[in-house]
């Protein structure tokens, strides 16, 4: 395949960026994305330029590393994938592919591709966990049975990889749809009862200091989740957060 | 130095609790005024550092990626094992003991397997504490499922993501402690040297991946949770980002290294499509629970299956060889890894594979679709004898269990497994070779610590399935915490490490040095280009079958090949910026030495164990000849070349299980 690469590259967080065109030759349907991009870095390393940095790691779609914005769709226009998943197949000889980061005024780009999503974890710091210390002495695990069907759907909603692609797509840049998955695998699990409230309060007013914005309801982010996490858990926290103000 | 591995006096059953009620303790006022290092945030590292922070001691942490969260450990998918015997079919902490020791051959040490059983229930209970969806039955209690190499269902899992739920709840754990600031967090940080100060490793030095900073950190103890070396082959299933250098480093300033041939290669991954390729795919060890593997009967049919001529559905079942089942019929498709890898590569290397490369065997969900279907059907009241109906059932079944593992097939492939069998080969996996460590987890280092897949111990020389995550967390959780604290309890009066001594100087200098000669060096080609040659190398020459003439010929290509990158490596850019390629050339770098001292290792060992396959040691049966005179766990001490190492033995005791041929059939 026959390709033209339309990538932004942006030397650091300081400089301005622009998208620079890359023709590109010798794609088989079978490489990844990624592996795509491997190709044209080894090009132009070898050529004595810069390569394009992009976030990845484990390349099977789990770590949620990797990012990019293709053609205008959070990893691109396949669906329930992240951009590692990705195959060339999906595009067609001789396209035009644009390539440019995460954007969102809480993740500022470092390089390229690359952008800074330690917002994530700054909301993760303010309540993403229960406060358990690891004892080894706590309950037995059967002790308290959970339902198949809550424990399912508190796996459903643990299953976010926290790539960003949300808040990437959000014509609001909010970030309701990563924090509602983790306020909702707990809220359905009696273990994360004890803790609700200030967890979901703490959670949500650590989310609107990182500047996300608000949501909006256009389901966007569901659409492009590549874990698919759905609408119900924004519906979720947006109720855990009534009840707990109203619990004060 | 002689090796001590200081295990506890005492029945086997009772060492872990009486070497917990011996060892010394620090007082929490104390606890606050000590530094812990930990180098990694996968299962090991990042359960450790959550502890030890619970603890009060004040932690720092490190991960080259931009968060804890992605950890290669996420990636794990089938499960954990525990030895709750929940199921009532006869699991006890001695049997998930037994399993280990002989799915490792014997090659492990005995006291560490047994208190990591011991621990292992724990890990279960502690991980439903903090909110793990585990899956659970109708009735609302954990649900298991069973993994290759043994007898019970023992294996807890999370969907096919369960090391990414166990992960999430190390890293909550961590997040609850890096909000109290008990927990200072460095994300994109790689550490390049340990510092040792007095005989004791006293710090690290760490480049920050985004400005190419080089940084000093201090603590009274260091601890490396930095996983396994599987990258050494290029293509593994690893994080494109695995590396060896945190090990590797601490290895070249007195740490001893063990096993490193020991390799687990890992029988069902996604074959390689093509010299593009970046990584494997790993498809998890629970879809053997379901699928059947086979390759044709006919040399004509695999041929034509390779020529595309043939479909996998339009070839009759007696036509078919289930040859694990065929070879294995006490443990059939649920034989351990490196049996299962050999069986495959064996019919493949006798031109039965199943794709163009002649490198693929099938993995086949058709009677397990059918047997769900029926079983549904049954439940239902409907039609047991209605083809369709019972197909759509059992798809139902099966999705319901392996569907986000037949998605990622199916995205990779671009074949629906639920129609035809998916293909699979061996691919490297996980490494249970490491830094030699004590029952203490602590290295030849005072004061250095290695836990998780970065360490040696607890599977000789083959891991089963669900026992790296048990493991990891069982290191981090429940064993380094406390022994860990025998160590520091000296260190009550030391006070702050200053990073102003001129250990830390000539530490930082050597990583400047480094640095600077491979931005300077302008040589002709990228990084990846010598990483793909010394994979290709270590593939064929240290994989799954080994022999002496490969080995020696493998120590002197990575010898050369070694020269030949410090000559030639392009590394583009600056040292003070965002630079890819520059931290990959220092991890190639180190994997580099890493795969001379792995072939000398394999070399030397002239037995068949485990993930270690001499061709030279096999019965007529074709299956793993070990030698009584190779129980022992291979110690390498630096002395500059890898091929200078020197070899220490720690004799393998077996007091409590019955050295016996390991059989499967």
């Amino acid at each position: 395949m026959k390709l033209t690469l339309k990538i932004w590259r942006q030397k650091n967080a300081k400089n301005k960026g622009k998208i620079v065109e890359y023709p590109i030759d010798g794609i088989s349907p079978d490489m990844s994305f990624l592996e795509m991009l491997d190709v044209l870095n080894q090009k132009l390393i070898t050529a004595g330029e810069d390569p394009v940095a992009f976030d990845h790691d484990c390349r099977e779609g789990i770590c949620g590393s990797c990012s990019l914005y293709i053609n205008g769709e959070a990893h691109g226009p396949d669906r329930r994938v992240t951009t590692c998943q990705l195959h060339m197949r999906k595009f067609k000889d001789g396209d035009t592919i644009f390539i440019e980061p995460f954007r969102a005024n809480s993740f500022p780009v470092i390089k390229d591709l690359i952008v800074d999503r330690s917002a994530f974890d700054r909301i993760q710091h303010a309540g993403g966990f229960i406060s358990v210390n690891t004892s080894g002495n706590t309950q037995d695990g059967n002790a308290i049975p959970i339902s198949k069907h809550a424990a399912d759907e508190a796996m459903d909603a643990a299953t976010c990889i926290g790539c960003g692609a949300c808040v990437a797509t959000c014509k609001n840049s909010s970030a309701m749809l990563f924090v509602g998955a983790k306020v909702s695998q707990y809220a359905l699990l009696p273990q994360g009862q004890v803790e609700a409230t200030d967890r979901v309060q703490n959670m949500v007013a650590q989310m609107d200091l990182e500047g996300f914005g608000n949501c909006t309801n256009t389901g966007a982010c569901e659409v492009e989740c590549p874990k698919g996490i759905s609408l119900e858990n924004i519906a979720r926290m947006n109720r855990e957060l009534i009840k707990a103000n109203l619990k004060g | 130095m002689a090796l001590d591995s200081k295990i506890p006096k005492g029945p086997l059953s009772d060492k872990w609790t009486t070497h917990k009620n011996n060892i010394n303790l620090v007082n929490p006022a104390n606890k606050r005024n000590i530094d812990v290092i930990v180098v990694g945030t996968g299962l090991a590292g990042g359960s450790a550092a959550a502890t030890l922070a619970e603890l009060g001691y004040n932690v720092k942490a490190f991960c080259f990626q931009d968060s804890p969260r992605r950890a290669h450990s996420i990636a794990a998918q089938g499960g954990i094992n525990a030895a709750k015997n929940y199921q009532g079919d006869g699991d006890s902490t001695y049997r998930l003991f037994y399993d280990t020791v002989k799915g490792g051959d014997y090659r492990s040490r005995e006291a560490n397997v047994y208190r990591l059983a011991e621990v292992s229930t724990n890990i279960i209970d502690q991980c439903v504490a903090q909110g793990v969806p585990f899956a659970r039955d109708y009735g609302g209690l954990l649900d298991n499922r069973s993994f290759g190499g043994v007898l019970v269902s023992r294996t807890f899992y999370a969907k096919g993501q369960t090391g990414q739920q166990l992960l999430l709840g190390a890293y909550s754990a961590m997040n609850r402690q890096i909000g109290r600031g008990k927990i200072k967090m460095y994300n994109r940080h790689e550490m390049l040297d340990v510092v040792i100060i007095d005989g004791k490793a006293r710090g690290i030095i760490t480049r920050n991946l985004v400005t190419g900073e080089i940084e000093r950190h201090s603590g009274h103890a260091v601890v490396l949770g930095s996983g396994g070396y599987g990258n050494v082959f290029y293509l593994s299933t690893n994080a494109m980002g695995s590396n060896v250098t945190a090990a590797w480093k601490a290895h070249k300033r007195g740490a001893y290294f063990a096993n490193p041939c020991y390799t687990q290669i890992h029988p069902t991954c996604i074959p390689v499509s093509g010299d593009h390729q970046s990584k494997l795919t790993l498809m998890s060890e629970s879809l053997r629970n379901d699928g059947r593997i086979w390759v044709p009967k006919k040399l004509e049919d695999a041929k034509a299956i390779q020529n595309k001529t043939l479909k996998p559905t339009a070839i009759a079942e007696e036509d078919r060889d289930y040859f694990l089942e065929r070879r294995y019929p006490a443990f059939g498709n649920l034989v351990p890894r490196d049996v299962a890898s050999r069986a495959a590569k064996e019919r493949c290397d006798a031109g039965f594979g199943v794709n163009a490369t002649g490198e693929a065997v099938f993995l086949d969900f058709a009677s397990a679709i059918i047997r769900y279907g029926k079983e549904q059907a049954h439940v239902k009241g409907l039609n047991e004898n209605d083809e369709n109906l019972v197909k759509s059932l059992g798809k139902e079944i099966v999705k319901s269990k392996y569907g986000n593992l037949f998605q990622m097939y199916e995205k990779i492939v671009d074949e629906n497994p639920y129609e035809t069998p998916m293909m699979i080969y061996p691919a490297v996996h996980y490494t249970m070779g490491g830094i030699w460590v004590d029952y203490n987890l602590q290295t030849t280092v005072p004061g250095l610590y290695a836990i998780g897949e970065a360490n040696f111990s607890d599977h000789g020389a083959n891991r089963l399935g669900a026992s790296a995550l048990m493991q990891g967390l069982a290191d981090g959780y429940f064993v380094l915490p406390y022994t860990i604290g025998n160590y520091l309890s000296d260190d009550i009066r030391t006070g702050p490490i200053s990073t102003e001594s001129k250990e830390f100087e000539e530490a930082e200098k050597n990583v400047r040095q480094q640095i600077d000669k491979f931005i300077n060096n302008k040589g002709t080609k990228p990084v990846d280009y010598f990483h793909k040659r010394l994979g290709k190398i270590m593939w064929n020459k240290c994989g799954m079958a080994r022999n002496e003439k490969d080995l020696k010929e493998a120590i002197e290509e990575i010898s050369a090949l070694r020269k030949e990158f410090y000559k030639d490596v392009l590394v583009p850019g600056d040292a003070d910026e965002f630079n890819e390629e520059l931290a990959k050339a220092g991890r190639v770098a180190d994997f580099l030495e890493l795969g001379e001292l792995f072939a000398k290792d394999a070399l030397v060992r002239e037995e068949s164990a485990g993930g270690h396959f001499r061709e030279e040691y096999q019965t007529a049966e074709g299956e793993a000849q070990r030698r009584k005179e190779f129980q022992f766990v291979s110690a390498w001490e630096y002395k500059g070349e890898p091929k200078d190492a020197q070899l220490h033995k720690e004799e393998l005791v077996y007091e409590n299980i019955e050295v016996k041929e390991r059989s499967y059939k």
